[in-house]
């Protein structure tokens, strides 16, 4: 299993630890460079951007660009980049990116076509690495590293591990949870398409075994079985950190796209109720609001004491 | 998107899946011609994006004019599942020996696609025993794994070639049009031992739209949803009064539930995207103003970074405008929220620190 932490974080006595180096691919577009700027701005070290045609110029008169990412690996030795191509340039970039050596892929596109993530994924599996999404907000250890779209406003460090298929979710909840006390030690974004590169199961698997972890929020939405498959993983294993989920979309019709390529309920599978059932059976709270999360983990925590 | 039987089946012949002698059509008129064409005895089938149709009596059989001008009307006027018909297909009567279940389809939890198989088809897939499951991968499926399928089925000699054919143009069939699922259910052995596929289920992934003109045709969407994705907002019809707006998918299906909790009916799911801009925010407005029965809009924004005021002047611009002339009831979170709030004094859009308030005031305002 892939430590999450050492890939994000580094082990203490590494000269780059807590400054790891994370390349931006698409670092000139409109939405990479706006996001390339929040991440500097909330302190992720970013090493260098990708767009081919540009390179030799420098993002923001500090920030190298590249044409490709060999070209950025080699001079950076950064294993982490995130991609923020347009979805149909999105197969080339992750190829690209993988065969440069990246051990860490975050996909930010939304519309990828399923096709091009299984391939992807084919390819980061023989490479060993880990890709996050794609139609992610990406990852992030609060107040010290964030690689993604997300605001900085709701998030606070702590203890608490936030999974979450929807990015906007995210936000309310981890603000919910930020307000009630609840800190997060890190959020992971799954994606809110039918095939994830890191699937709520990878991600709990990621966060399992955190030393002080205090609690974990699985924020779901219909579609597909990847949360009734952690529920069972969840039982399998005999986690007891106290955890609470929340699922979208119990009022949304049958066989309609709510949104997310993958919300989508066919026939039972990937229904609401068959998801909250699964959580029940693992003794795990379903809020049925957004700001139920944090009061659930608050009486789940006075029962675990 | 799903496609409709009649559509499904087209792809079929193209490939070369063998099928019955079928014509479809959306008025009698036409019926009456391909009834002459196709020569009784036929059977009269709905046409819906939704399974159940024989139980719900969308199948019929007809065996002469009399029935058919009886049938076809009562078939076409069918509503199953909420679903209106799009069209009726008239198919040739099969004289079957035996039904199987056949389908490829896209594995999400296990990443690849995977094959399942029975000899038992005919019910619904949920229904079906003794399933024989075969994960595939990219959908690739080898002469050899054919072969296996058809011998797990228990099939031998004409059957089994047939099946082995089958399977292997769908496998085809999936890669070349980067399918969700294509189901074959029943997949029919005949008397005369040929094999047919009795009807077909077709669903694409959307996202490789851009990789497929020639699937276009069968998109169906209403004037209203294509507009939506013109500009870049994604938009589900629902049959209430209230138009729900926000942005993120998640938060948006979030909002759905909270307000059917509270019994009110959602008119529409519209997600503007994970930021929000006074031109996607108006452009939301302008298309709930296309759809008639609104009372009322609820708009849930968690803006993050985004300034609640730049959502403000959209709900004004649209006033001015006379986009809307409703009242919205809305949570904007993100900065600047007080000057919204000021900015929005007077107006019909009313803003509230919570969702929870936003949508008892929503409920409460479409009933008056």
């Amino acid at each position: 299993m892939t430590d999450i932490f050492e890939l994000l974080k580094g082990n203490p006595g590494d000269s780059d630890y807590e400054k790891k180096g994370v390349i931006v691919q698409g670092i000139t577009g409109a939405y990479g460079s706006l996001h390339a700027k929040n991440m500097i701005a909330y302190g992720t070290n970013v090493v260098a951007g990708v767009t081919p045609g540009k390179g030799g110029q420098k993002f923001e008169d500090s920030v190298p660009i590249y044409n490709t990412m060999k070209e950025a690996v080699d001079a950076t030795n950064a294993k982490i980049s995130i991609i923020f191509v347009p979805a149909k340039f999105f197969l080339g970039a992750a190829k690209d990116a993988l065969e440069a050596g990246i051990k860490l892929l975050v996909a930010i596109p939304e519309h990828v076509p399923i096709r091009d993530t299984m391939e992807t994924l084919e390819l980061a599996k023989q490479k060993g690495a880990v890709v996050i999404g794609p139609n992610t907000p990406g990852i992030m250890i609060p107040e010290l590293i964030k690689i993604g779209i997300m605001p900085p406003m709701p998030f606070k460090a702590g203890k608490i591990a936030v999974l979450s298929k929807s990015g906007t979710l995210l936000y309310e909840i981890s603000d919910a949870l930020t307000n009630a006390g609840f800190g997060q030690s890190i959020t992971i974004g799954i994606g809110g398409d039918p095939v994830n590169g890191t699937r709520l199961i990878d991600a709990f698997d990621m966060v399992k075994d955190i030393s002080d972890l205090e609690g974990m929020v699985v924020v779901g939405e219909i579609g597909g079985d990847s949360e009734e498959m952690l529920a069972q993983r969840i039982i399998d294993s005999g986690f007891n950190k106290p955890t609470v989920a929340y699922i979208a979309g119990r009022a949304a019709p049958k066989e309609k796209r709510m949104g997310h390529a993958g919300a989508i309920v066919m026939g039972t599978y990937g229904s609401a109720e068959s998801k909250v059932s699964m959580f029940n059976k693992a003794n795990i709270p379903v809020a049925k609001r957004p700001a139920e999360v944090p009061v659930l983990l608050a009486g789940k925590m006075e029962k675990s004491d | 998107m799903q496609l409709l039987e009649f559509q499904a089946k087209e792809l079929f012949r193209e490939y070369g899946i063998n099928l019955l002698d079928s014509i479809s059509s959306t008025n009698i008129e036409d019926g009456r011609k391909h009834a002459k064409e196709l020569g009784y005895p036929f059977v009269i089938k709905i046409q819906v994006p939704v399974g159940g149709r024989g139980k719900a009596g969308g199948i019929q059989k007809c065996q002469n004019d009399d029935e058919f001008e009886i049938k076809y009307p009562q078939v076409m006027d069918l509503t199953i599942k909420g679903e209106k018909a799009r069209a009726i297909l008239l198919e040739k009567m099969a004289d079957i020996k035996k039904e199987l279940y056949l389908s490829i389809f896209l594995n999400r939890s296990k990443r690849c696609y995977t094959i399942i198989a029975s000899a038992e088809g005919g019910v619904e897939i949920e229904s079906v025993k003794n399933q024989i499951i075969k994960e595939i991968g990219l959908g690739e499926v080898s002469d050899e794994l054919a072969q296996e399928v058809a011998k797990e089925m228990g099939l031998e000699g004409k059957n089994a070639e047939g099946v082995v054919d089958t399977l292997k143009k769908l496998s085809k069939l999936t890669i070349e049009k980067e399918a969700e699922l294509v189901e074959i259910n029943p997949l029919a052995i005949m008397q005369d031992d040929s094999i047919m596929a009795l009807d077909g289920k077709f669903v694409t992934d959307d996202n490789s739209n851009f990789r497929h003109p020639e699937l276009e045709k069968y998109q169906e969407k209403t004037a209203i949803e294509e507009q939506a994705e013109k500009s870049g907002l994604s938009l589900v019809e629902l049959d209430g009064d209230i138009a729900v707006v926000g942005n993120g998918a998640g938060l948006v299906m979030s909002t759905l539930d909270m307000l059917s909790d509270n019994g009110g009916k959602p008119a529409c799911f519209l997600d503007v995207g994970g930021g929000a801009t006074t031109e996607s925010v108006y452009e939301a407005l302008t298309l709930i103003s296309k759809l008639d029965r609104v009372k009322g809009i609820l708009v849930n924004l968690y803006g993050g970074i985004v300034k609640t005021t730049v959502v403000a002047e959209a709900f004004l611009k649209a006033y001015e405008d006379n986009v809307i002339d409703l009242p919205v009831f809305s949570r904007l979170k993100g900065t600047e929220s007080e000057k919204a709030t000021e900015m929005l004094q007077g107006s019909r859009t009313k803003i509230f620190g919570t969702v929870e308030e936003a949508i008892n005031a929503a409920v409460m305002g479409v009933k008056n």
